[in-house]
């Protein structure tokens, strides 16, 4: 919404300066934007400073002239002034500018072969006055300091632009404003006579509005202006609509248009000649169609409230008018329309049409429908001082009758809303500068709201008028209390923040990335999860929810490397989402890592990340959020975006069915795919809310602390096994045959090849054996080493390797 | 002179010379190797009186405790030398590099998600969550923001459906709808999140983060709105003077509603929070509309309280001197290395919000 301070001027008596008005409509509620002048095509011309004149080298009567226009660098200007001398002050304008009196666009150019960027000025070329003969020369005692200033001060007046929340319909009228201001005691509302107008006759031109269900129109009133002459708009207004940034077009439209601004009281003027018989105001049917303002043709639904006549559609009411009976510079006779247009209406129309215009933003905010008359008075009579012709009787056409709407208010509700108490005396002043009728009735005030303010529905918002006028700094600070009922975070949040920072610290960096992705990539890693479409992607890469985080992380990756970094660890914990409906997603942690391990290491050897990084990774992540590895079950049954010889699925123990993570090398055919060009990749997954988690704290999870000083003994034993036979199996065995007596059992070589069985392994262990009652001597041991291998031999048919 | 004397003397003697291991051993063995003479002395013990015996005991022990001790002393001396000798050769380059570490990160967002649930912990508040995917009751109309109503358009929604019936949460509010109709007031929550809007450009993400508050209980006033945001911003921003501008503005779920606004001044291009003439936008408040507790089945008559929303991406720019809000979903390694908090930093209230 832009105005001047003067337009508002005319509706508010008031000695409150300029900046005093611009915060107090800030105090209010009344968002102030901007407050500055409209830029100006002067603003370009600068006070500048001749340095050194030469001669210029292909012409006599030319000169080339190093000038200071402000800046470090020094510009090069050709110039044919005789009065052009060093040290000269003058009025320098840069490429880019139009000179004033010749409108021709200054660019760089050459002049008989020397380049000068921009000119200097003459007096008769800025229209200040006929001296042509050499450039402006300015005082140095006055401009000496003003080099690289703007040589036009901006004489516009400056505009107010302020930020309209939606529910204040009556703050889009420069009315509205002023007596917003009055309330909050920034002067005073100015009583505006009432226009007196020689009606003559009568407007002859019908109105219905039809009966239609959901008829959009409530109330028609029109009068009929004849024998106009429509001209350009005298200065005064055609000033009003430039500072407004708007084109002025001929007096009956701009009438129109500064009514609607000065009253927020939206008009349509019609070429009267141009109507067939009468008006209609009705609902229109699917495929009716017009060519509007804008000059685009327009094909309707159904039941949108059109304006037509005898032969079709004239125009969107409330919206925008048509090309058909719209006025123009020769319209003789013009019928004015003033109506009241629903705003559900408007905003369903001009959705489905997606059409906005300022008649459109007005009504279906809500427009004061007692405005109908004294806005066709006041533009009536505006046409008439500026086009002449004669008015007719006005004509109302009505539907339905406004009611005034009646607001019993609790006094106290305010004290208990705000903190601070105001006088009964103050609100009653308060309200009724803003236009409400008060009643005092005991605790209450009996209120009649005022017609443009569709926004205040219940006592809450009287609440609102009164601390919003009174001002926010009026409300007190009480300090927060130090107390706290409930846990800051509950287990599921504590597991989030301790998982997050566990992968971070183990080299991760962390990314947040969008909910949303491109489904190309999310294919990759979706399996047979339900693809979640946008409807409205911002752009088609963007366009399903996440079935997964990595393909947001594999596509920043690729990125990265693109950048050349080579070494990437990168995670991220986020929703996935597995359906439309609120509640399908889960949070997940993700983590991805390319590359070799100490590239490029004078002391380690490097080596390209594997399976067991990722492994160790997430068991120590897990671990550290407190699980237990030991009850650990792990097989190979990850999803189809990993390598499926390389990689394996955690599960919390060997009795549940979903797994907690995954991790290991991508499947190979993912690179490949997309193009990533790195040594090596693995991943690792952990699914937050698939963790069970133990009721008790860690510290009562603990066994009770006990410990054997008596003597360890370890020792080593190689089986030669099946391979298809997973160490896991081959350890939890060994544990098995006696828990007590063993502590530990190491897993510290591997190896296939010659002289095993090309369907074999053999694992070399290590075992601590330690009794918490004793030591062990050489029989007991000798007794604990047959038994492992008896064990193990006859519950896996391995073989020990002598 | 008796025998034992002689062997201490002669043995002193020998002791005295410049000796190597091999040498101390074999003076060892002479002396108290199983047919050493020491040990031979000590088998004479049994043909004597008892009388003499123990005189002879006594000064044979003193003799070889003596003869021991130079003994070992010697030896000691020798390892010592010889560790000596070994560590002139074993000098390395210690300017060369460690072996290799990796230190992680954590995102300025999810900092600044702990700073902030750290600081509202201390007066009571807990943390909320509601999902990413919303209905458009709970995200609209439960808000007092019916479909025809213009406030919609302030919110470009992404939907999920053609009906518009589910969407992604343009704002974090709809966590207070699922908190009051999930339980009993009084309500004391914040709700940190991610939102999302259809809008990108230089200052808008489609997707960005908003932390969400409420405070629902008998008798809770807009001066206890003002306290409550007056402390947070203050602990937030780690300064003691800060200023600070309540004014009157408009959201469909607040009545009254409010922004509240900063000051701040410029100095080399940069933002100092606190001082100066220059208001900045930090985020909405208001007193939760008697309409929205109505939908939450609150009774209005009896509980009321305010609300609060305000976008955590824009702290975190403010606080730590970000000026691009697209950068912080891009993924840039050299902008999350730079920008990134290290994972043992975490917020807490004794230790202080920041290092």
């Amino acid at each position: 919404m832009k105005f001047t301070i003067n337009w508002l001027k005319e509706h508010l008596d008031t000695k409150h300066d300029d900046q005093k008005i611009i915060d107090k409509l800030t105090s209010i509620g009344l968002e102030v934007e901007s407050f500055e002048s409209q830029s100006s095509e002067l603003d370009k011309f600068i006070v500048a400073k001749i340095i050194k004149v030469e001669r210029h080298p292909n012409a006599d009567r030319l000169k080339l002239c190093d000038v200071d226009i402000g800046q470090n660098e020094k510009v090069k200007v050709v110039c044919g002034a005789p009065n052009a001398k060093n040290d000269l002050l003058t009025v320098y304008a840069p490429p880019g500018a139009t000179i004033p009196k010749s409108q021709t666009k200054l660019s760089v150019s050459k002049i008989r072969g020397a380049t000068s960027y921009g000119m200097l000025c003459s007096e008769s070329e800025l229209k200040l006055s006929n001296e042509s003969e050499g450039i402006i020369t300015l005082s140095p005692t006055k401009y000496s300091k003003q080099v690289g200033k703007k040589y036009f001060v901006n004489k516009n007046q400056k505009v107010v632009d302020l930020s309209i929340t939606p529910n204040r319909a009556d703050c889009l009228g420069v009315r509205g404003i002023a007596r917003d201001l009055a309330a909050a005691g920034a002067g005073k509302l100015k009583n505006n006579n009432k226009i007196k107008i020689n009606f003559s006759g009568l407007n002859k031109i019908k109105v219905k509005i039809t009966n239609d269900k959901n008829q959009g129109c409530t109330k028609f009133g029109s009068l009929l202006i004849k024998g106009i002459k429509n001209i350009e708009s005298p200065k005064w207004l055609k000033e009003k609509i430039l500072s407004l940034g708007q084109k002025p077009i001929s007096a009956v439209v701009d009438v129109t248009n500064y009514v609607m601004i000065d009253l927020n009281r939206p008009l349509h003027a019609y070429d009267a000649d141009k109507i067939d018989k009468g008006i209609i105001v009705r609902n229109s049917k699917k495929g009716e169609s017009f060519e509007a303002l804008d000059n685009k043709k327009y094909v309707l639904g159904d039941n949108m409230c059109v304006i037509s006549d005898a032969s079709g559609v004239l125009g969107l009411g409330g919206i925008i008018g048509g090309v058909k009976s719209g006025t123009e510079l020769n319209t003789k006779n013009i019928l004015l329309e003033s109506a009241y247009f629903k705003p559900k209406s408007i905003r369903s129309t001009s959705k489905i049409l997606n059409l906005d215009t300022d008649a459109k933003y007005r009504f279906e905010r809500g427009i004061d429908p007692n405005s109908i008359e004294e806005g066709l008075i006041k533009a009536a009579e505006l046409i008439q001082n500026i086009c002449g012709g004669t008015i007719s009787k006005i004509n109302i056409t009505k539907k339905e009758k406004s009611k005034d709407r009646a607001i019993k208010f609790p006094i106290d509700l305010f004290n208990t809303t705000t903190g601070f108490k105001v006088e009964v005396r103050e609100m009653t002043k308060i309200l009724s500068d803003l236009g409400f009728l008060v009643k005092k009735n005991k605790k209450e005030l009996n209120l009649k709201v005022p017609s443009w303010r569709p926004d205040i529905l219940q006592p809450i918002d009287i609440v609102e008028e009164i601390v919003r006028i009174k001002g926010y700094d009026r409300i007190k600070t009480e300090l927060p209390e130090k107390t706290r009922n409930k846990q800051t975070l509950n287990v599921h949040q504590k597991l989030f923040h301790f998982l997050q920072r566990s992968v971070a610290s183990k080299g991760y960096y962390e990314t947040v990335t969008w909910s949303f992705t491109d489904s190309k990539i999310n294919d990759l890693f979706k399996e047979d999860k339900t693809e979640v479409k946008i409807v409205n992607p911002i752009s088609s890469d963007l366009n399903v929810l996440r079935s997964s985080i990595f393909s947001n992380l594999i596509f920043y990756l690729k990125k990265n490397l693109d950048r050349d970094v080579k070494d990437i660890s990168l995670f991220e914990i986020g929703p996935i989402f597995s359906g439309k409906k609120p509640g399908q997603q889960e949070i997940v942690i993700s983590a991805i890592k390319s590359g070799m391990i100490s590239r490029l290491n004078w002391i380690e050897k490097e080596r390209k990340v594997d399976v067991f990084d990722a492994k160790r990774d997430v068991i120590q992540t897990l671990i550290e959020t407190g699980l237990d590895d030991k009850k650990f079950h792990i097989n190979s049954n990850a999803p189809n975006y990993y390598h499926p010889g390389k990689s394996g699925a955690i599960y919390q123990d060997s009795k549940s069915n979903k797994p907690i993570a995954f991790f290991g090398e991508i499947h190979p055919n993912i690179n490949q795919k997309l193009q990533i060009k790195t040594e090596a990749l693995i991943l690792f997954e952990i699914f937050l809310d698939k963790i069970e988690l133990h009721k008790n704290k860690l510290k009562d999870q603990k066994n009770k602390y006990e410990y054997s000083d008596f003597q360890k003994s370890e020792r080593d034993f190689a089986f030669i096994i099946d391979k298809n036979l997973n160490v896991q199996e081959l350890v939890k065995i060994i544990y098995k045959i006696d828990i007590n007596l063993i502590k530990s059992v190491k897993v510290f070589d591997l190896y296939e090849g010659e002289n095993i069985p090309s369907d074999k392994k053999s694992i070399a262990l290590n075992v601590t054996i330690q009794s918490s009652q004793k030591s062990l001597n050489d029989k007991d041991l000798e007794k604990i080493n047959n038994l492992i291998i008896s064990t193990v031999e006859s519950n896996t048919g391995a073989k020990i390797r002598s | 002179m008796s025998d034992i004397i002689k062997i201490k003397e002669e043995y002193l003697l020998k002791l005295k010379d410049d000796l190597d291991l091999n040498n101390i051993n074999q003076i060892k063995s002479e002396l108290f190797g199983k047919t050493g003479k020491i040990s031979n002395e000590f088998k004479k013990m049994g043909s004597m009186s008892p009388d003499s015996r123990k005189k002879f005991a006594s000064d044979l022990n003193a003799i070889k405790d003596e003869l021991q001790e130079i003994i070992e002393k010697k030896i000691k001396d020798i390892e010592i030398k010889e560790i000596n000798l070994k560590l002139q050769n074993e000098k390395v380059d210690i300017t060369l590099p460690e072996r290799s570490f990796k230190r992680g990160k954590i995102h300025p967002v999810s900092q600044v998600i702990d700073e902030i649930s750290s600081i509202f912990s201390e007066i009571g508040f807990s943390v909320a969550e509601g999902p990413d995917v919303e209905n458009e009751y709970n995200n609209f109309t439960a808000l007092n923001t019916p479909d025809n109503h213009p406030a919609r358009d302030m919110h470009d929604t992404f939907y999920l459906d053609d009906n518009k019936e589910y969407l992604l949460r343009t704002h974090t509010s709809p966590v207070q709808v699922r908190t009051m109709l999930g339980g009993k007031p009084p309500f004391k929550i914040i709700a940190p999140g991610r939102t999302y809007r259809s809008d990108s450009d230089q200052t808008h993400a489609p997707m960005f983060h908003q932390v969400e508050g409420l405070h629902i209980d008998k008798n809770i006033n807009m001066g206890h709105l003002k306290g409550c945001l007056n402390y947070f911003i203050k602990e937030f921003f780690e300064i003691d003077k800060i200023k600070m501008r309540f004014r009157p503005s408009h959201f469909p779920f607040t009545e009254p509603s409010a922004e509240v606004d900063i000051g701040y001044r410029l100095k080399d291009g940069k933002i100092i929070i606190g001082e100066g003439d220059k208001w900045l936008e930090i985020l909405g408040c208001g007193m939760v509309h008697p309409n929205v507790l109505k939908n939450v089945k609150v009774d209005p008559q009896k509980f009321q309280g305010y609300a609060f929303g305000m976008g955590i991406d824009r702290l975190a720019m403010l606080k730590y001197g970000i000026n691009d809000l697209r950068a912080f979903f891009e993924t840039d390694y050299r902008w999350l290395n730079h920008f990134g908090f290290d994972p043992l930093d975490v917020p807490s209230n004794y230790r202080g919000l920041s290092r």
